[in-house]
């Protein structure tokens, strides 16, 4: 007897994927000078807090709390040490990683090179069902783990040398092993975590030790708040504030309406509905930062009428991306003319060339000549707040390219991949990238290899794969990088997929806090925000 | 009196089970992949997948595989076992965390419907006509006509931020101050169609039989109207108020979001959009017996306000 109600409103646009929560009692962001001072920073629900569990935002944002990771990324986004002391190879397949004395857990444990081997272990093993369990393939003896009933309980790659040196051997050489590191997959885990070699015990989510700048106070309180204090030992940079109360909220416009009566300090993400007003609601306490999610429109190639790259290049020159970015994004996304996030290491702008440019005129020649269907579709989850831009770009293409364009809508983004995996002919359809480490092989391997993960739309170029493959067992970060430059030219003339839009992030916070930065992987920086005095 | 509960209550274990069959079946049955829907928009590793399959007893499929599971489920229920969400946790713990703010804004919003809308409608019913009835008219439409998703930002905007009158949002643990706000704009709607009900009922009553011979044997007109006239025109409002009872519980999903309360509601709505089956129905579960018992005592109270009433 509900339905009515409910459908009109998961008809909402809403802002974010997935996350969704409660909220918390009304304890105050604080002001009382520096030292002493508590915020209080929106998050949703989060679905695990434990390192090698947790992949979405929320978690993630606490966790980057409670740890301290091995490399942290500077503001060219390349790795440097943090609670490692140096992490070296010389020939990028065993790699000796140091760490750096002085790290303690919260429970006093003296932090070791064997917690990071038992914590990988217990990631990669796959009957504990880790989300994270991916990350730690390319460690040699990843694949003994795998399966119903695996063969070994340890990745054989991994081997302690003493208390605070450990090598991790690769199954192949891998550059960017280094940045791949600062993932919060690769956190150590003390071993009070575990209630025997390999099992983890059940309380430990509730309130996990880490090794970081703050600890957590209490536990876990679902649906409502996570509350977590400056841990004094700390060895690395000092927080500026005391406490932290990660406040849990379901609807994005909620947390909006407290962030605009002081009653909560950071919203990492301002809901989409009040994009327009924010400007003006928080004046200089709305801000914009890089982010590395990218928007694009995937087509199937195995599909006779988008086989040609000529249809989908102008398909993309008959798109006017600025005119979406300002008009529906109120330009709190960028165009996207490149196939890799510009944050990264290696990016070059406009690598789509002419067909990345808006171009009416063209687009429809081409569109022609290369025998484009008389009827385009563009599938989208109708869940993700994506209506408006599709319709936007249906538009486009009706009047840019004079065939019929419609969008249609999947309720889930699941039910879109289910029909893309099942060849049902969905159009073109939309999809979205958000990297797990700055590299452009987490770009080029995932959503373009032959085997990509992501890749859904059955795009395979062995010389692109062959590249790939070079970069990442290159000898140096320049070396690399020029293989996965080479490689993304070959997506520019094969055009597997049209690029969009590359996402920044949208913020906002309250009159008592100051110096908010947020990193690429859309978290607040918990050590450099201060209250304002 | 006793046996027609009795024979209630045992009517309440066939509906039970009858609507958790069907609100089992159609969860799972609308369901596209569960395991994609919890990974998001991230890619699923095979062994994350074989990992959920076999956890969840997806692998399992076709109509056998629909009732082992539901068998299985029904099997733990009665032992009190809820289940465990998809993330993991416990549903019998998030429902306890849930209920408790639930069942206090459910009740605020009844409170705000019994005082302000049955007291205007007896008002408004006595003095038909008057520029006192033609106002809450016009008001109530305004009520009915103002869906939630649309009165409850407006109102969290002007009192909670523009004004600040009121916190903009509660919490889990919030006080009663806190929960004002959203618990008048949950009731705002049944205090508007209880208010029209009264008025009505009261209207009619007024020029029944028995009241005009209550009249002449010279009672006064509070009497009249507080002791006659009201007992018999609240049984169609109780009806109604009962049914309600249930409603608030299930159906503050658009004001607990807006307010941020995690109730019942809140996370009814998360499981549905994870397409966390367990959870929702967990939740379904329970509320099925919230309805079934809220209608059990609104027709045992129809035989204390009219003694005409009996059961047997």
């Amino acid at each position: 007897m509900r339905v009515r109600r409910l459908a009109a409103w998961t008809a909402l646009p809403l802002a974010v994927t997935l996350g969704l929560a409660a909220c918390g009692s009304g304890g105050d962001g604080g002001s009382s000078g520096s030292g002493n001072s508590a915020v209080s920073i929106q998050i949703g629900e989060p679905k695990h807090l434990v390192p090698t569990n947790t992949t979405e935002t929320s978690g993630s944002q606490v966790i980057a709390g409670l740890f301290s990771p091995l490399v942290d990324y500077d503001a060219q986004n390349k790795p440097y040490e943090v609670a490692a002391q140096s992490i070296t190879s010389s020939d990028n397949k065993v790699w000796t990683i140091k760490l750096k004395d002085g790290f303690t857990f919260h429970n006093g444990e003296k932090v070791t090179s064997q917690n990071y081997i038992n914590a990988w272990n217990y990631g990669a093993y796959a009957p504990n069902g880790q989300d994270s369990n991916y990350f730690f393939e390319k460690i040699a003896g990843y694949a003994d783990l795998q399966g119903k009933a695996p063969k070994a309980k340890e990745m054989s790659g991994l081997k302690k040398v003493d208390d605070l040196t450990f090598t991790a051997t690769l199954s192949e050489p891998y550059i960017d092993f280094k940045t791949t590191l600062g993932y919060n997959a690769f956190y150590p885990m003390p071993d009070a975590a575990f209630s025997a070699p390999g099992v983890l015990k059940d309380s430990y989510e509730q309130a996990p030790i880490g090794q970081g700048p703050f600890k957590m106070k209490g536990t876990w309180q679902h649906d409502s708040k996570i509350d977590v204090e400056r841990y004094d030992a700390y060895p690395g940079e000092k927080p500026k504030v005391k406490d932290v109360e990660f406040r849990i909220y379901q609807q994005l416009t909620a947390a909006y309406a407290d962030v605009l009566a002081d009653n909560l300090d950071v919203l990492p993400t301002i809901p989409t509905e009040s994009l327009s007003t924010a400007p003006s609601d928080l004046g200089d306490r709305y801000q914009t930062s890089p982010m590395s999610s990218f928007q694009f429109l995937a087509f199937p190639t195995f599909d006779k009428d988008y086989s040609s790259p000529d249809v989908r290049k102008a398909i993309s020159m008959a798109i006017d991306r600025d005119e979406i970015t300002k008009s529906v994004f109120k330009g709190s996304q960028t165009s996207a003319r490149s196939f890799v996030s510009p944050v990264l290491p290696g990016y070059r702008e406009n690598t789509a060339g002419k067909a990345g440019e808006f171009n009416p005129t063209e687009a429809k020649k081409l569109y022609q000549a290369a025998g484009g269907p008389s009827k385009i579709v563009i599938s989208y989850n109708g869940d993700g707040g994506h209506k408006d831009w599709v319709d936007a770009t249906v538009n486009q293409l009706k009047a840019n390219l004079g065939v019929d364009a419609v969008g249609s809508a999947e309720p889930k983004f699941a039910d879109l991949l289910t029909k893309v995996e099942k060849k049902t002919p969905v159009g073109a359809f939309r999809m979205g990238w958000v990297m797990d480490y700055p590299t452009m092989e987490d770009y080029l391997g995932p959503l373009y290899s032959t085997n990509g993960s992501s890749n859904y739309y059955g795009y395979s170029n062995p010389e692109f794969d062959k590249l790939v493959k070079e970069g990442s067992a290159a000898k140096t970060q320049d070396e690399a990088i020029a293989k996965y430059q080479q490689a993304e030219d070959i997506l520019a003339k094969d055009m597997p997929v049209i690029p969009l839009r590359f996402g920044e992030n949208v913020f906002g916070h309250s009159s008592k806090v100051k110096n908010v930065q947020m990193d690429l992987f859309q978290r607040v920086n918990l050590v450099k925000i201060e209250a304002a005095s | 009196m006793f046996r027609y509960i009795l024979r209630r209550l045992l009517q309440m274990v066939l509906a039970f089970f009858g609507t958790t069959l069907i609100v089992y079946a159609l969860t799972f049955a609308g369901q596209g992949d569960p395991i994609q829907a919890l990974a998001g928009e991230r890619p699923v590793t095979p062994a994350q997948r074989a990992y959920l399959t076999e956890k969840y007893n997806l692998d399992q499929t076709g109509v056998g595989g629909f009732f082992y599971r539901y068998f299985d489920y029904v099997k733990d229920l009665l032992q009190g076992n809820l289940g465990e969400s998809l993330t993991g946790r416990s549903i019998g713990d998030i429902l306890q965390q849930a209920w408790p703010v639930t069942v206090r804004l459910a009740l605020i919003a009844l409170a705000v419907a019994i005082i302000f809308g049955v007291s205007a409608g007896v008002i408004a019913g006595i003095r038909r006509a008057s520029i006192f009835d033609n106002s809450t008219l016009v008001l109530t439409l305004l009520v009915l006509g103002i869906p939630t998703i649309v009165l409850a930002p407006l109102a969290q905007y002007f009192l909670g931020v523009k004004w600040q009158l009121f916190p903009p949002t509660a919490g889990s643990d919030p006080t009663f101050y806190a929960l004002l706000l959203p618990g008048i704009v949950l009731g705002s709607l049944s205090l508007a169609t209880a208010l029209r009900l009264t008025r009505a009922s009261v209207a009619e009553n007024l020029r029944a039989d028995y009241v005009r011979t209550a009249r002449s044997k010279g009672l006064v007109k509070r009497r009249i109207v507080i002791v006659h006239v009201l007992r018999n025109s609240l049984i169609p409002v109780v009806t109604f108020l009962g049914v309600e009872l249930g409603n608030l519980m299930s159906g503050a999903i658009i004001t607990e979001g807006v307010f941020n309360i995690p109730g019942v509601g809140f996370n009814l709505f998360r499981g549905i959009r994870t397409e966390d089956g367990p959870l929702v129905v967990g939740i379904v579960s329970v509320l099925v017996v919230v309805y079934l018992v809220s209608n059990l005592v609104v027709d045992v109270l129809y035989a204390v306000l009219d003694p005409r009433i009996r059961y047997e």
